[in-house]
């Protein structure tokens, strides 16, 4: 079995593998990588490993989706 | 050292239309500048009124005037980092969202740290014993059941007892990392790396089992 197919529990026991950043260093980036994704830039690219902390920590998720949905606000009022 | 108060190159910028240039006053002194901090505050404040009420549902008890009363900390604080920090602004993204990671960041931890202050923290390592294959069902996986059993007996023999206490706290238990952070004397990120290092741990157990492919 492979980490792709696994179940959502085991997925955030056994993390996803792939070298991530760390929470400094995600927040250090956060702001360039929801720009870049906004602008339907490969922000992965350009930023690897950022994605794969977003997977593994759910405050530095839950910190990318609010800064995402802010500058949509913007975008739009 | 030379204060910008009267650099005319600053000014034109700030009072161009459609350029956010207002933060480069952040650096000067006097009236500009506390127009700048004026300025950044009421930035900081929108984001953390837009996280503080986008994540409202966590705080039940609280008011409208408690809710905003927390974003107004949470922009206070993130102003005093936002200015410590200000050498930090490379200019890859603009200073507007570079500004606003500050107020999300210090709203959320707010938030979380609210939602759980009356909660007990439950470090029982003993938790990770009901890690079980959800089934069985008509779709019951024996692949899954036993890679759910090898995780189980990695938690028991791979990890150390702090690692164990971290993994079952964030994971299973749902303790956001800032709380289990606080109540540990720890920060975030030392805390992210032990639950890393966890799951590294815990993943070369279980594909020395032969049931997982190491990525």
């Amino acid at each position: 079995m492979t980490g792709r197919d696994l179940d959502p529990t085991l997925v955030r026991l056994l993390g996803s593998g792939e070298p991530e950043l760390d929470c400094d260093e995600c927040f250090a980036n956060l702001d360039r990588y929801v720009e870049l994704e906004l602008a339907g830039a490969p922000a992965d690219a350009h930023i690897p490993g950022l994605r794969a902390h977003l997977v593994g920590c759910p405050a530095c998720a839950e910190e990318h989706e609010s800064l995402r949905a802010l500058l949509e606000l913007d975008s739009v009022s | 050292m030379a204060a910008p108060d009267t650099n005319p190159d600053v000014s034109a910028l700030a009072a161009a239309p459609g350029l956010e240039e207002w933060h480069l006053d952040l650096h000067a002194h006097g009236s500009r500048r506390e127009e700048a901090v004026g300025h950044l505050h009421a930035l900081l404040l929108r984001a953390a009124r837009f996280e503080v009420f986008r994540r409202r549902g966590s705080l039940p008890q609280l008011s409208s005037a408690e809710l905003d009363e927390l974003a107004q900390d949470a922009a206070d604080d993130a102003a005093v980092s936002v200015l410590r920090r200000l050498g930090d602004f490379r200019g890859e993204s603009s200073f507007r969202t570079w500004a606003y990671k500050f107020a999300l960041l210090e709203a959320s931890v707010k938030v979380r740290r609210r939602a759980w202050r009356d909660r007990e923290v439950q470090l029982e390592p003993e938790a990770w014993e009901n890690v079980r294959y959800p089934g069985p069902g008509p779709d019951a996986d024996a692949e899954t059941a036993a890679l759910f059993e090898s995780v189980r007996e990695g938690i028991q023999d791979a990890l150390t007892p702090r690692q164990r206490q971290v993994l079952v706290a964030v994971v299973l238990e749902g303790v956001p990392i800032d709380v289990l952070a606080e109540r540990l004397g720890s920060n975030r990120n030392a805390l992210y790396k032990m639950l890393h290092d966890a799951r590294r741990r815990l993943r070369e157990h279980v594909a020395a089992s032969g049931h997982l492919e190491e990525t």
